[in-house]
């Protein structure tokens, strides 16, 4: 049964690193770069929702709403400053800029929130799941994590598959120069990217701390890059190669802890990484693209 | 003879990066000996020394190698423990601090070496920002590693374990690695001299080695992998070279640092740090030295010269740093600059189609 | 050469820019106040701490330049809590013409700052580094608080003397000095005295989310009562998660988890039981803290942890000793140095965090930790 535990937890933790890995991948593969500062995006949502829901007494889904709201004008802000005037800048430039953008969000949170820990409040309710007569309990977040985490990669599948926009945003990510000829503004997609990535980190954002319920200005970084991480190792560019990605670092990161060290886990995670990187070169999911001679 | 311009024009240009490097180094001892320097930038000389070694042998990955590495710092930590540990085992049987530091330097180069090829082999397999995350997972394992090693000595020797103290040291016995809690109690030996020797040793490996016939192959390969692979370049042993060369000259700058503080552990060499010195090699140009030393020396003063700003200090560290960015990156102030120079210069606006490095990342 | 002049003409920009207002912001100087100086993470993940260390010091200088008599002038400088921004912090502040130091906030930074103190002759006392690393060997460091070492082994012997449970788990942070210098000596006197420890899980920086493996092997191996020497942060987490699964042993931790009930949000009903060693309660009743506490509510909108208080102490047993040996604020760090170390190692200080303190020549202060426990959101003293 202990086996079964460490699987639920490793898949609801998985789940939140899904989604924002989701966002990292949408990113990436329509503007080509590592925005590093994502898991800032998920601390500004995680802030926001906290003081809706705790200090303004706001019921919790309109803090859900009221982060999404600011993370998406956040993002666009963000992309519209500090990005898009890089847009034909060699793609490190805009690394570096993305990491002053991450530097930014940490100490202006520091400096309008305190560096005191807050505790997020449950947006789901304390409630908990058992079964097998007891043997077995599941809180009621790590349900709506993993099923919310299902949800959104499946409305995102069906959103480039089918949409105008979506398509508009595989066209960009194939070849820019060719969708604009196709008379799709390239600009405005990826302002759209950039808007439905940070809403998915202000969910992120929101989920991550109602299971792991302390807030502080660097709540994001570290979950940023292991999502980072997950979203290479599911195939970066990918829908569904991120939330696989997602999931399996969840659970392999407690099945190390479980079953081999909890001292040296993160590096039994990153040397599965590894491994997989060199057997698969474009992670689990991406697409092998043959060099043209 | 467009060769022997190009030629012509690196050389003067490294000969031009000696000399501010000399020049740098003259009027600081000279504000030293005659104590006209604040104690915030005399205590920051050796680091600076380290971060522009760290940033020069990165720029070898990044620029002349053409390969994000976000796990630097990881090679930095190898050669710090080992250079400290080594410098510490000597202490008796080597009297001269100096000397100790050399021995010291070199040992955390060659372990810095061996994790080099260690990791290079696998990672070097991989293109692009699949090999960012794996030098970037590398990094991350050599903390985890180092944060769970104990080692000490004693009269039998060197005692190793791993996970928890089990060494298990005679009578007079010293612990020096204690997992979590570093490296402690460390004779601070590093000086601005040292700093500045390793630094000219640091640009005289990077020269000749980019100069080289190997660091032509170097080149070819970052340029075109498969043109160069069709012309009989070992395109496996000279990316290995590279790598291997930037993770050694990493770890002598490991060592230089450590020795600088009384105490190390193995989280400052994280994640962060690798992006800071990322971040050196990337604002001073791909594949420019002089600019990694410049970005190097500016990024590591700027912090401390904003100390006045107090809360909001690293906020306009932030802003600078994206401020920067959009600057040097802006189309219309290239323009501009340009035009400056080409007045300046008064070359013909072809001779640039050549230039190399930052312009290639497109 | 295109991007060397382009970027050189942007630092230079840049420098321009820091040069002039540099000029701007330089500090008149005082002349009649004792300068003090610490260091602490004011920004970073550790920022609690160093921010709650230069509030409380900040009212005591306050409290004290408005008596009159002895007039301290004080200086706190980020280190992020690393030793070589503390070491940098530390120069800043040596340039700034600190007297005294306040040492830094957390350990591994005070390491490296109490080597520097140590050469350049400037008495450091410092409130809350507690490793013995900072302290050792060096004849001018002081501690506020109690040494890592000594928490061990006292809540070992609290737990043992209490008969409080015979299965022990521990969880600890594995890349943190104060928690491993905490598990390691309360294991030997755990050892020592006979309890038997069933389970031992670590975490780490970035593993610090997720605890219900640690949680969960501590459950199947009957612990009935888990020792968590670690800051509060985690510990909630900890709690928080642990009554997600239903587990509920008796908890038992250390000075570091004082301030838990004082995070914005937090469901005391988690930590109720919760037991601790700590030397400051800030639900006391005591008049001194009463005042503190308000003053600090006040002015920072926060109940103030044992950082705060431990660095309030501070400056108050600076402002005791300065007076004992007469020194003035002309004297150089040097002179007030050894007339430091002279009144420390014969004086006796009642502060915030206990009464009649003394140290000893090894900068070590003895000062017995209250054990307290949490009923119904407040602090109990046990005994």
């Amino acid at each position: 049964m202990a086996f079964l535990n460490f699987l639920i937890s490793g898949i609801s933790l998985g789940s939140i690193y899904a989604i924002i890995a989701l966002g990292y991948t949408m990113v990436y593969g329509i503007a080509k770069m590592l925005n590093f500062a994502h898991g800032d995006v998920i601390m500004v949502g995680a802030y926001i929702c906290f003081y809706a829901v705790a200090r303004y007494k706001l019921p919790p889904l309109v803090g859900i709403l009221a982060a999404m709201a600011v993370c998406t004008v956040l993002g666009i802000v963000v992309e519209r400053l500090a990005y898009k005037p890089l847009r034909a800048a060699p793609s490190l430039a805009v690394l570096i800029t993305a990491i002053g953008v991450s530097y930014f969000l940490q100490n202006g949170a520091l400096l309008l929130w305190s560096s005191n820990p807050k505790v997020f409040p449950s947006v789901t309710g304390m409630g908990k799941i058992s079964l097998f007569g007891g043997q077995l309990t599941v809180s009621l977040v790590t349900v709506v994590t993993i099923i919310t985490c299902i949800v959104i990669m499946l409305v995102l599948t069906w959103f480039t598959g089918n949409t105008k926009m979506g398509k508009a945003m595989r066209a960009c990510s194939e070849d820019k120069g060719a969708a604009q000829l196709m008379g799709i503004n390239v600009n405005s997609t990826i302002s759209m990217t950039f808007a439905i990535g940070s809403g998915l980190a202000a969910i992120a954002g929101v989920l991550l701390c109602s299971a792991y319920p302390t807030l502080v200005p660097t709540t994001g970084s570290m979950p940023g890059i292991k999502a980072f991480t997950a979203a290479v190792f599911g195939g970066i560019g990918s829908i569904p190669g991120a939330m696989l990605g997602g999931i399996l670092l969840g659970v392999i990161e407690i099945f190390a802890k479980a079953y081999i060290s909890t001292q040296v886990s993160d590096a039994i995670v990153f040397a599965v990484l590894i491994v997989v990187l060199l057997v698969k070169p474009a992670g689990l999911l991406g697409k092998q693209v043959n060099e043209k001679v | 003879m467009n060769k022997n311009k190009t030629l012509n024009k690196t050389s003067r240009m490294n000969f031009i990066t000696y000399g501010v490097v000399i020049a740098a180094y003259v009027v600081l001892q000279a504000m030293v000996s005659t104590g006209s320097i604040s104690s915030t930038l005399k205590g920051m000389l050796v680091p600076i020394c380290a971060y522009v070694v760290m940033a020069v042998s990165l720029n070898l990955t990044v620029g002349v190698l053409g390969e994000l590495s976000l796990g630097h710092a990881g090679f930095m930590s190898v050669g710090a423990f080992t250079g400290v540990t080594a410098a510490i085992a000597l202490q008796n049987v080597i009297p001269s601090g100096t000397l100790r530091l050399c021995i010291g330097m070199v040992v955390g180069a060659i372990f810095a070496a061996i994790a080099g090829v260690l990791i290079g082999i696998p990672v070097l397999r991989l293109k692009g920002d699949y090999l960012a995350i794996v030098t970037l997972a590398f990094g991350e394992i050599i903390k985890s590693i180092i944060n769970n090693l104990y080692v000490g000595v004693d009269a039998n020797g060197m005692q190793l374990s791993f996970l928890s103290d089990k060494t298990n040291l005679a009578e007079g016995g010293k612990l020096i690695i204690a997992g979590p809690m570093g490296i402690g109690g460390i004779t601070k030996l590093s000086t601005f001299t040292i700093g500045f020797v390793l630094v000219m040793i640091t640009l005289v490996i990077v020269f000749n080695l980019v100069n080289s016939r190997s660091g032509r192959a170097i080149k070819a390969i970052r340029d075109n992998r498969i043109a160069a692979e069709s012309v009989g370049i070992n395109v496996t042993k000279y990316r290995l070279m590279a790598f291997v060369i930037s993770a050694a000259l990493a770890g002598a700058a490991g060592t230089l640092f450590a020795e600088n503080y009384s105490t190390v552990v193995a989280n400052k060499f994280d994640f962060n740090t690798s992006i800071l010195v990322l971040v050196f090699v990337v604002l001073g140009g791909l594949g420019n030295m002089l600019g990694s030393i410049i970005a190097a020396t500016v990024l590591t003063v700027l912090p401390e010269a904003l100390r006045q700003f107090s809360d909001y200090r690293m906020l306009i560290y932030a802003i600078v740093l994206i401020l920067v960015m959009l600057i040097t990156n802006n189309p219309t102030l290239k323009g501009y600059l340009n035009i400056i120079k080409q007045k300046l210069v008064r070359r013909k606006p072809a001779a640039q189609t050549v230039e190399g490095g930052a312009d290639n990342g497109k | 050469m295109k991007h060397t002049t382009k970027k050189l003409l942007a630092f230079a920009m840049v420098l321009t820019m820091l040069m002039s207002l540099c000029s701007v912001f330089a500090l008149a100087d005082e002349g009649a106040a004792f300068k003090i100086g610490g260091t602490g993470p004011l920004t970073g993940g550790a920022a609690i701490y160093g921010n709650a260390a230069a509030n409380g010091a900040q009212i005591a200088v306050d409290e004290i330049n408005a008596e009159g008599g002895i007039q301290f002038d004080l200086r706190y400088e980020d280190d992020a809590h690393d030793a070589e921004k503390a070491v940098n912090a530390y120069n800043t502040l040596k340039d700034w013409g600190m007297q005294l130091s306040l040492g830094s906030v957390t350990s591994k930074p005070c390491e490296a700052t109490s080597a520097e103190t140590f050469a350049d002759r400037i008495f450091a006392l410092t409130p809350s580094a507690s490793s013995t690393a900072t302290t050792e060997g060096k004849d001018n460091q002081f501690q506020m608080c109690f040494m890592d070492p000594n928490q061990g082994s006292a809540s070992a012997q609290y737990i043992s003397d209490q008969g409080l449970g015979t299965k022990i788990a521990i969880i600890w942070k594995n890349d943190d000095v104060y928690s491993k210098g905490i598990r390691d000596t309360f294991v030997e006197k755990a050892e020592e005295l006979g309890l038997e420890i069933v389970s031992e899980t670590e975490f780490a920086d970035g593993n610090d989310q997720d605890f219900s493996v640690q949680i969960s092997d501590a459950q199947s191996n009957g612990a009935d009562l888990v020792f968590l020497p670690m800051y509060y942060q985690p510990a909630s987490l900890i709690l928080a998660q642990a009554a997600g699964v239903g587990y509920a042993p008796k908890w038992f931790g250390v000075d570091g988890m004082d301030g838990i009930l004082t995070m914005e949000g937090f469901d005391p009903a988690l930590a109720e039981g919760v037991m601790l060693l700590t030397p400051f309660n800030a639900d006391s009743e005591d008049e001194k803290t009463v005042a503190f506490v308000e003053k600090y509510q006040e002015l920072y909108g926060e109940i103030p942890n044992q950082f705060a208080a431990d660095a309030y102490d501070c400056v108050y047993a600076y402002k005791q000793a300065l007076e004992a040996a007469g020194a003035t604020p002309d004297m150089s760090a040097e002179e007030l140095c050894d007339a430091m170390i002279e009144q420390f190692t014969t004086m006796t200080f009642d502060g915030l965090t206990g009464e009649g303190m003394t140290w000893d020549a090894s900068g070590a202060v003895s000062k017995s930790p209250k054990g307290m426990v949490i009923q119904d959101g407040a602090y109990v003293g046990l005994d």
